[in-house]
């Protein structure tokens, strides 16, 4: 009789030396030697991301995630979706960024007790139990400095002692008996370009991805609706499981009763029809000569359709060839480092004045004998647009019905580039 | 918190000293460092006797982590965790539904073989248990149980079924998943739950719609036809008719099927429809899994005008995680062979940046290679022109061999890619020419005679290409052209026969071949060459060389020794070979489940389901038909007091029935669900008698309280009337006559038929019931009235076309076989044509149980009723029993199930062996549970009709008149089934059940308590 197990069995959380430093099971135990599996993968992988996220050994199937330097390790034994663990990691992921502010080796291995309570919650024999991070926070209470100095001397605990009802209700994402003096409601548009531009400038893809991030501090039980000036330039949307699907079908509203604190509420895709307006544009001049050792490296970047808006943040990433040794440039803003070890040229350019551009320019330093390289690196670009939602997305009210009080609201948009990639 | 981790590792003896302590402070900081040695995989086993002992501890976050400790251990410490069981039977009992739950929890995670049975009771306890979290926890636990001991598969099964009918959200996806685990084969048990399993799949939480809706992929691949049968998608008429304007993508498919000749009409089933429309929303989930799992669902089965959805979606996941990226590419890959299409408005998506990692750039390069068209290809190649100058040099090899296969698979652009391809082979990067010139080699064999130049360039790279792998395909390039290049072709031979020594095996193989073929084409200026390299092969250190040089010379050299082979060695060497196909590695991989784990690996995983093909034929629509009220409705009281929870968005989505030719016809519907919550007084089946129906007073009392239960069920109705109106299939509507009238008209209907029903009860010829065995035990005490035999409804007047089956238990031992129990089966026929050739066909029985069929009966008048008895061998479990009742015209499918009282046969002893064999039962055996009399259940005579009615067993003579007890045997092994009710003060009593079958005991019990409560 062979014995089905589905889903997660174990879990090891490794760091990048290859320490396993958490292990955990949900049903028998599973020997740490099946990561050595993992190993092996991750030495022929030779990059971190590279290792294949689903690797088959003999008598189990690990699938893994890659985040904040730390390797999630689960054990599989049959047949699962693999997205389903995946996603569930991330879950993982996330939930220890939210309780400890980062999901660090060091931050895991102080509040080791409160993961083990957190992992015992989330999953149950491998299947998800509690995944919303309301229900959580009302289980396990998150650790702030002044608890764990207290805890330590009247040895009382973290472990909520109200019984988490949210995981009884239809709205298992909010929790019971919020309670605010300032009742606030803030939501951030926040945009993001994704871009390929070839050689001569013109846009080979472009994109816009965007998400409304909230943080929403209301007491009691809001029911909200958020309308759209112009609902219908959202093209593709995922929502958070609060939203009324139908009501935004029909009526094109975000009709929802909030989780408490910090939640992703949609994100959006614009419909590719509309063209973008790239917002900057870049000049440049890359070129290694034959037969000698260096080359030169010229690249200027310009303000373009901003709509009057300052473009700020920028910084300029490139990986340039393995033959490059040095690079001897000058900035007339910013300043620039290079990595003779991972060949990385960060450009840290600040804000673009229209009246006087930002130029970084100079020799680059080639390995002597060594033949030119093919290909001139691509330069990816960052930046950040304060005040505007590039699409021209606009919120056009906030109600809120259900509770009586008058609530602060407030929406901010921001533009930023997210795949953004010059090709020289 | 933080200041625990990095101090020294504390003595095993101090941490048992400080659990040991009474202050609870102390044990706090032992658990925390136990389990932060646990973290870290360090064993802490040698503690679990001082552990263990907290179990009970007040404080609630040491409790929680002595669980964790617990159930990490308690496998290894088998003993000393039985210890623990008892806190965890008591918090099973607990008011407070969550510490019933989390008591559930952990006792049914300890993997300790001998609580099976303990965990068995508990689990069954709360898959009644009135609140659905206690009810989701019970799901959970029962794959636990079930992988610590399979054989509990047909008790598990009869849970899983009992929770799968569970309206509520929280359950849903937790019992599918369980079923999933335990028996994903008893796809029957599906068909009932399947309407609200896609109408509540908007409210489940995002893991369990994962589940269902793989689980539902399934189920519809086996029920339903395929929609693309007809090539012609869907018909024109059809489409108009169920689904209105609704889809903008049938415009398309009336376009395409109005040019096509109409062939045989396909209808989509309106359930599929159901499934289709329902998923559909959740592809904007923001769960990654939940899209995939969609997409898939419609991969598989929507029409193919209607799979596009997809895309979009997927394409937004391409934004999320590289892993998630991954998964994705991995699946689109595969679709975008099969629906080119579908993908071909995104394609700027899949470009590639220099920053993705190289895995996610090969899947992007694979998704781009299977979208190029004529139209697309410039674009294209013009984009893979810039991917051949990355730094990521297995990219560039990658997309050199894209481009080959945009080459093979777009006639037009061949030579361009060729031309691309051979200037690459100047390239300074040596891997870069490797895999230009294997690449090339491909296609060159599809026409080589055009290209003799490419070929001559070729050969002069032999003096550069040191990679192996490319050196082999210019020599067998030139071999196998020699013809083309009759000039170059000895020169190269030359060259290599003077490096041979120090080549790779494959080139010195490829050379031995080049030398083979030069010397049957040009024999004269190649013969020595050839010799020579031939010798030196024979002294190779690869013995694949030296055999290989062996057979060659043997082969082509003629000497007298030599056979006929020799005549035909130019044939051998120079035949016509079919050029190599550049195919997808993921051709053909849609085989498997797509978003599966057996997809991504291309093997077949542990436990995957395989996907089944389409049938042929429709299954019966029918059984999807829900008629009989469902568990949740009856199970218990309690549970009727609890407040109807209502769905947080599905209530809209229960708005819409599964068609919209359902909607016409409210009215049909209210009376449909009215008219079966209260004809059948308690569903087929039910464990838990449905207690507050008639039952076992007289046939006065009967009819009254038969017009309250009817008001009553009214009432319960009224609200869920449009909710129970997306469960009747539009057939069944247009089937009921009933088609429009009043709403009074529902409870009309009703009074109707229940007197019809009741009508055919008295007509029919069922004789007098005499209780079995009658002279076992004193007559008078078991002679229940005539009404207490029960009627269950088999076949409902509306599901089986005029046709109407009930039947019943008549408790008298089924001829011929005695471990049968003996079904009464009445039938009538409500229409007005004659039904001929009414059989049992083709029963399904689980293991183990034995169906003895009843006669054929050859003809019915319209009117008639006739009575027949069947006898089923139950294995004394409540399992059903299924089966299809069989007319000339049609079949249904019906099923059986008992009441666990049922299950058994009266036995006559005396006191004395009573008390003997009670004592042999006792520990596990025995189930005691106190019971409340209510006021007109307290003579002698009212509790022994209603034990007598609640199961099927004979009294045995008692001394004390406080006292009674009942004894019976089971029908197929026999086991003895004791009863005692000890009256105490009051309405205060006791009930005693001793039984070696602990199910049937339980079960048992709790039908007794509720019989006796009314």
């Amino acid at each position: 009789m062979c014995f089905q197990q589905k889903m997660i069995h174990s879990l090891f959380l490794i760091n990048c030396s290859g320490d396993i430093f958490l292990e955990k099971h949900w049903k028998s135990v599973v020997s740490q030697s099946v990561c050595d599996y993992f190993f092996e993968a991750q030495e022929k992988a030779i990059d971190v991301e590279n290792v294949p996220p689903v690797i088959s050994t003999p008598h189990h199937y690990l699938i893994s995630i890659y985040r904040d330097k730390i390797f999630f390790v689960s054990v599989i034994q049959t047949e699962v979706p693999p997205l389903f663990v995946i996603e569930f990691l991330h879950r993982v992921a996330d939930t220890f960024q939210d309780y400890f502010g980062e999901c660090s080796e060091t931050a895991i291995k102080d509040n080791v007790v409160i993961v083990y309570e957190l992992l015992e919650e989330m999953l149950d024999n491998g299947f998800p139990l509690a995944t919303e991070s309301n229900i959580l926070k009302e289980l396990i209470k998150p650790p702030t400095i002044l608890r764990s100095v207290v805890n330590s001397i009247t040895g009382s605990s973290n472990v909520g002692d109200t019984l988490p009802t949210g995981q009884l209700s239809n709205i298992p994402w909010r929790r019971a008996g919020v309670k605010y003096t300032n009742n606030e409601a803030y939501f951030d548009v926040v945009e993001e370009i994704d871009a390929i531009i070839d050689k001569s400038g013109s846009t080979v893809f472009a994109e816009i991805q965007g998400v409304i991030d909230s943080c929403i501090k209301l007491s009691g039980m809001p029911d909200l609706s958020l309308s759209f000036m112009n609902p219908r330039l959202l093209d593709d949307v995922s929502f958070h499981p609060c939203i009324r699907f139908k009501r935004w079908e029909s009526e094109r509203v975000l009709s929802f009763i909030p989780p408490d604190g910090n939640f992703r509420l949609i994100s959006y895709r614009v419909s590719s029809q509309n063209l973008v307006a790239i917002p900057v544009y870049v000049k440049h001049m890359i070129s290694f000569k034959e037969n000698s050792s260096s080359g030169r490296f010229d690249v200027t970047i310009g303000p373009k359709q901003n709509m009057g808006k300052t473009v700020e943040g920028v910084v300029m990433t490139v990986h340039m060839p393995k033959a490059v040794l040095n690079m001897n440039l000058t900035a007339t803003q910013g300043s620039y480092t290079f990595d003779p070890v991972t060949k990385v040229l960060t450009w840290d350019v600040g804000k673009i004045t229209p009246q006087k551009l930002p130029n970084l320019k100079g020799i680059v330093n080639l390995q002597s004998g060594a033949p030119k390289p093919e290909e001139n690196p691509s330069l990816n670009i960052q930046f950040k647009i304060q005040q505007l939602a590039i699409s021209g997305l606009k919120v056009n009210r906030l109600d809120m019905y259900g509770e009586k009080y008058k609530p602060f609201k407030g929406v901010k948009y921001i533009t930023k580039a997210g795949k953004f990639q010059v090709r020289t | 918190m933080g200041f625990f981790f990095p101090m020294v590792w504390y003595r095993h003896d101090d941490l048992k000293e400080m659990l040991d302590s009474n202050k609870d402070s102390l044990k706090l900081e032992a658990m925390k460092r136990i389990v932060a040695m646990i973290a870290r995989g360090k064993n802490a086993s040698d503690l679990f006797p001082a552990v263990v002992k907290n179990v009970a501890c007040k404080n609630i976050e040491v409790k929680k982590l002595v669980y964790v400790y617990l159930v990490r251990y308690a496998e290894e410490q088998q003993d000393l965790a039985l210890l623990s069981i008892s806190t965890f039977q008591r918090g099973l009992k607990d008011p407070n539904q969550l510490i019933r739950a989390s008591a559930l929890r952990v006792l049914s995670s300890i993997r300790v073989p001998i609580i099976v049975p303990i965990m068995m009771l508990a689990i069954k306890e709360a898959a009644s248990d009135m609140s659905p979290y206690v009810r989701k926890t019970a799901a959970h636990a029962i794959p636990k149980l079930y992988s610590l001991d399979s054989d509990q598969k047909d008790q598990l099964i009869e849970v899983i079924e009992k929770l799968l009918a569970d309206k509520t959200t929280l359950v849903a996806g937790s019992v599918v998943m369980a079923f999933e685990e335990v028996c994903p084969e008893r796809i029957d048990l599906i068909h009932k739950n399947y309407r609200k399993l896609c109408n509540l799949l908007i409210d489940v939480e995002e893991w369990g719609q994962v589940v269902i809706i793989n689980m539902l992929t399934r189920y519809a691949r086996t029920q339903f036809l395929s929609p693309n049968q007809n090539e012609s998608l869907l018909e024109e008429s059809a489409e108009k008719a169920f689904y209105g304007s609704e889809d903008e993508d049938a415009k398309d498919a009336k376009a395409e099927a109005a040019s096509l000749a109409k062939r045989k009409p396909y209808v989509m089933d309106p359930d599929h429809r159901l499934l289709l429309r329902n998923t559909k929303p959740l592809l904007q989930s923001r769960n990654a899994a939940v899209v995939m799992a969609v997409a898939q669902l419609y991969f598989h089965l929507a029409p193919k005008a209607e799979v596009g959805v997809i895309a979009k979606a997927l394409v937004r996941l391409l934004r999320s995680h590289s892993e998630v990226q991954y998964v994705v590419l991995q699946n689109v890959a595969t679709m975008s062979i099969k629906r080119r299409g579908m993908f071909e408005p995104y394609l700027k998506s899949f470009y590639i940046r220099s920053t993705d990692p190289t895995q996610i750039k090969i899947l992007k390069l694979e998704v781009l290679t299977n979208l190029a068209n004529e139209t697309n290809i410039s674009t294209i190649l013009r984009e893979f022109q810039t991917y051949i100058r990355s730094m990521d040099k297995d990219f560039v090899a990658a997309t050199i061999q894209a481009i080959g296969r945009c080459a093979t698979n777009i006639g037009k652009v061949r030579d361009t890619c060729l031309n691309g391809l051979v200037q690459l082979l100047s390239n300074r990067d040596e891997l870069v020419v490797a895999e230009s010139v294997v690449v090339i080699k491909k296609l060159l064999q599809m026409q080589p005679a055009q290209h003799s130049e490419i070929i001559k360039h070729m050969a002069k790279l032999t003096d550069n290409i040191q990679v192996p792998m490319a050196r082999a395909s210019i020599l067998w390039l030139i071999g196998e052209y020699c013809e083309h290049v009759p000039k170059i072709a000895p020169d190269v031979l030359r060259k290599m026969a003077k490096s041979f020594t120090n080549e790779e095996d494959i080139v010195k193989l490829q050379v031995i071949n080049l030398a083979a073929k030069l010397y049957l084409t040009n024999s004269k200026q190649s013969k020595l060459l050839t010799q020579y390299v031939l010798n030196l092969a024979k002294y190779d250190q690869n013995y694949d060389i030296r055999d290989r040089a062996r057979f060659i010379r043997q082969l082509i050299v003629p000497t007298e020794k030599s056979g006929a082979l020799n005549k035909y060695a130019k044939k051998l060497f120079l035949a016509q070979k079919p050029a190599p196909i550049l195919e997808s590695s993921f051709k053909d991989r849609d085989h498997f489940q797509l978003g599966s784990l057996s997809h991504l690996l291309n093997t077949k995983a542990v436990g995957y389901q395989e996907l089944p093909d389409w049938p042929d034929e429709a299954p019966d629509p029918s059984v999807r038909n829900v008629e009989v009220p469902e568990w949740t409705k009856c199970t218990s009281r309690e549970k009727r007091k609890e407040k109807v929870e209502k769905p947080f968005y599905s209530d809209s989505e229960g708005e819409s029935g599964p068609t919209e030719s359902a909607d016409s016809e409210p009215e049909s519907v209210s009376e449909e669900s009215g008219s079966s919550s209260s004809s059948s007084s308690s569903s087929s089946g039910s464990e838990e008698e449905d207690e507050d129906e008639e039952e076992g007073s007289g046939d006065l009392s009967e009819e009254e309280e038969e017009e309250e239960g009817a008001k009553k069920a009214k009432k319960k109705k009224a609200p869920q009337g449009r909710k129970g109106h997306a469960e009747t299939s539009s057939e069944e509507a247009s089937a009921s006559e009933s088609s429009s009238s009043g709403s009074d008209y529902g409870s009309e209907t009703e009074a109707k038929q229940r007197k019809a029903v009741r009508a055919g009860a008295s007509r029919s010829p069922i004789p007098p019931w005499h209780p079995p065995h009658r002279s076992l035990g004193p007559s008078q005490l078991l002679s229940p009235a005539f009404g207490a035999v029960r009627t269950y409804e088999l076949l409902h007047r509306m599901a089986g076309e005029g046709l109407s089956v009930e039947y019943c238990f008549s408790r008298r031992p089924f001829p011929g076989d005695p471990h049968m129990v003996a079904v009464q089966i009445q039938i009538s026929n409500n229409t007005d044509a004659e039904v001929k050739s009414l059989r049992v066909s083709e029963p399904k029985p689980l293991s183990g149980m034995r169906i003895q069929e009843f006669p054929e009966i050859e003809r019915l008048a319209p009117g008639d009723t006739v009575s027949v008895v069947m006898g089923i061998d139950f294995c004394d479990s409540t399992q059903a029993a299924n089966f299809q009742l069989c007319t000339h015209t049609r079949h249904f499918y019906v099923s059986i199930q008992p009441p666990v009282g049922e299950l058994m046969a009266p036995v006559f002893m005396s006191e004395n062996e009573f008390k003997k064999e009670q004592g042999k039962l006792m520990g596990m055996s025995e189930i005691t549970e106190k019971v409340t009399l209510p006021e007109k259940c307290r003579s002698d005579h009212a509790i022994v009709q209603q034990v007598t009615s609640a199961a099927n067993v004979g009294r045995v003579p008692c001394g004390a008149d406080n006292e009674y007890r009942f004894a019976a045997k089971t029908v197929t092994s026999g086991s003895l089934v004791l009863i005692t009710l000890e009256r105490r003060e009051g309405a205060a009593a006791q009930l005693i059940v001793n039984s070696e079958k602990m199910v049937i005991g339980t079960m048992l019990v709790k039908d007794i308590v509720q019989a006796l409560a009314q």
